[in-house]
């Protein structure tokens, strides 16, 4: 199957990301089905919301199709709170876990930037990146979000907003964006463009 | 840096894209899909369609023109105008739209703002208080209704309160300045935005560059909106940022 499977697990709004595919040619469906996402050539999950939403995921049977989808190799997109989820959990709801593919967990902003962090800001690339590939430091792109992950090894950019967060994280065939590429103009749509090239 | 926004407005009637001066007075400047993507690429942060009909016609928000528009436009895009239901919402939402914007209808029944954020987020309500100066009273009193009824409801503490249920940005509309073009009512915006930890989006009244740079200093919004100056000619979208970029305001450019 050539299809890009995007999650809906009933948190937020998956069409936007479909509009994008959709702009790029690639086919593309929103799904919560667990054999679809397993078959698929690529895995998005999209997420706005409250991290306790991801809950769902484990409860659907959409968590096992897709920790066996990316034991297979397949490429794997969390966006916002679907790339929060890839963590190991979030101070948002302390009794959902993450996934863990990732380590460290999801925390609140300080308390002398107003949150949520809403809007355009930069990307500092921190790393070599095959998501990134042709998309110049200090871009902007657009971020909605009350919580955030810490910077770790596997970040690959960063955003500044009460001190430095990663914006994106990337491992193997594992990648994870705390922005909206598809809300974020021409460089969302060349970051989703890599993506689908993989 | 967190840039301050600059939120393009797109007043629709019918299909069609018309700007009221106060309200009233409208006049037809085009198609709106065609309209928000030229925005886009002008260097708008986001969008703003407002079906200004739908709230005093009671009349559904025209999801077509809403599907249209969000299939060529990557950049936030916010819909108002006439939504009173979470169905009505959900119906918008799946048509293309980001977020979407209350007014009327929240004002009424307060708990809709929490019900269409659990279901798809706080960051997707935006709550829109159009407001008007009382001196008397000196404060600011909300409408609705397009700023036909007078609520008796304080601007200020009916932002706190629709932060509270779940609103994820305030659209703060001055109706003493809307389609004056001599500035922002930046004793407004400040007075609603100091009372509330989500942005606020100022309105009502922009009519030049030094407009916008007065609004996010004095009057602290985190973002602005105009309709009219932007549709005339859109090389007047890049001049405002790097005027704005030139006094030292953070904004996204180039984009």
């Amino acid at each position: 199957m050539k299809t890009i499977a995007i999650v809906d697990y009933g948190a937020g709004n998956p069409v936007s990301v479909k509009k994008a595919l959709d702009w790029l040619g690639q086919e593309c469906a929103i799904t919560s089905d667990p054999e679809f996402v397993a078959t698929a050539a690529r895995i998005v999950l999209p997420g706005v919301g409250h991290f306790g939403a991801t809950a769902s995921l484990s409860r659907s049977g959409l968590q096992d199709a897709i920790v066996g989808a990316i034991g297979r190799g397949t490429p794997f997109l969390g966006i916002c709170v679907g790339m929060q989820w890839m963590f190991q959990g979030s101070q948002e709801s302390p009794a959902t876990p993450g996934l863990g593919l990732f380590s460290g967990e999801c925390e609140r902003f300080p308390a002398e930037v107003k949150s949520p962090h809403v809007g355009w800001n930069q990307l500092e690339l921190e790393a070599a990146s095959r998501l990134f590939q042709g998309i110049p430091s200090q871009s902007f792109v657009y971020f909605t979000h009350s919580f955030r992950v810490p910077v770790r090894d596997t970040t690959v950019a960063c955003c500044e907003y009460g001190g430095k967060f990663s914006a994106a994280v990337e491992r193997d065939h594992l990648f994870a964006v705390q922005f909206h590429p598809e809300k974020s103009g021409d460089v969302g749509l060349h970051l989703l463009r890599n993506f689908c090239a993989l | 840096m967190l840039t301050k926004r600059i939120i393009a407005c797109l007043d629709v009637d019918d299909g069609r894209v018309v700007k009221g001066v106060q309200f009233l007075n409208l006049r037809d400047a085009g198609d709106p899909a065609e309209l928000a993507k030229a925005h886009s690429e002008a260097g708008a942060d986001e969008v703003v369609l407002l079906d200004i009909s739908a709230a005093h016609q009671k009349r559904a928000t025209l999801l077509d023109t809403v599907r249209r528009t969000a299939r060529q436009l990557f950049i936030p895009f916010t819909v108002g105008g006439g939504i009173r239901t979470l169905e009505e919402a959900a119906a918008v939402f799946s048509a293309g739209a980001d977020k979407i914007s209350i007014n009327s209808a929240a004002l009424a029944d307060p708990s809709l703002i929490t019900r269409i954020a659990e279901r798809f987020g706080s960051q997707a309500v935006v709550v829109a208080i159009d407001a008007k100066r009382s001196e008397a009273a000196r404060r600011w009193e909300a409408f609705t209704r397009g700023g036909r009824s007078a609520t008796g409801r304080d601007a200020v503490s009916w932002a706190q309160e629709a932060e509270s249920r779940g609103a994820g940005e305030i659209l703060l509309t001055s109706m003493d300045r809307d389609g004056t073009a001599s500035g922002f009512d930046c004793d407004l915006t400040r007075a609603v935005a100091d009372s509330v930890r989500i942005p606020v989006i100022a309105s009502g009244g922009a009519g030049g560059a030094q407009h916008f740079a007065d609004v996010f200093r004095e009057g602290h919004a985190d973002a602005a909106l105009a309709a009219s100056i932007f549709h005339y000619g859109f090389s007047r979208l890049a001049d405002l940022k790097q005027e704005l970029h030139s006094q030292g305001i953070p904004v996204r450019w180039p984009c």
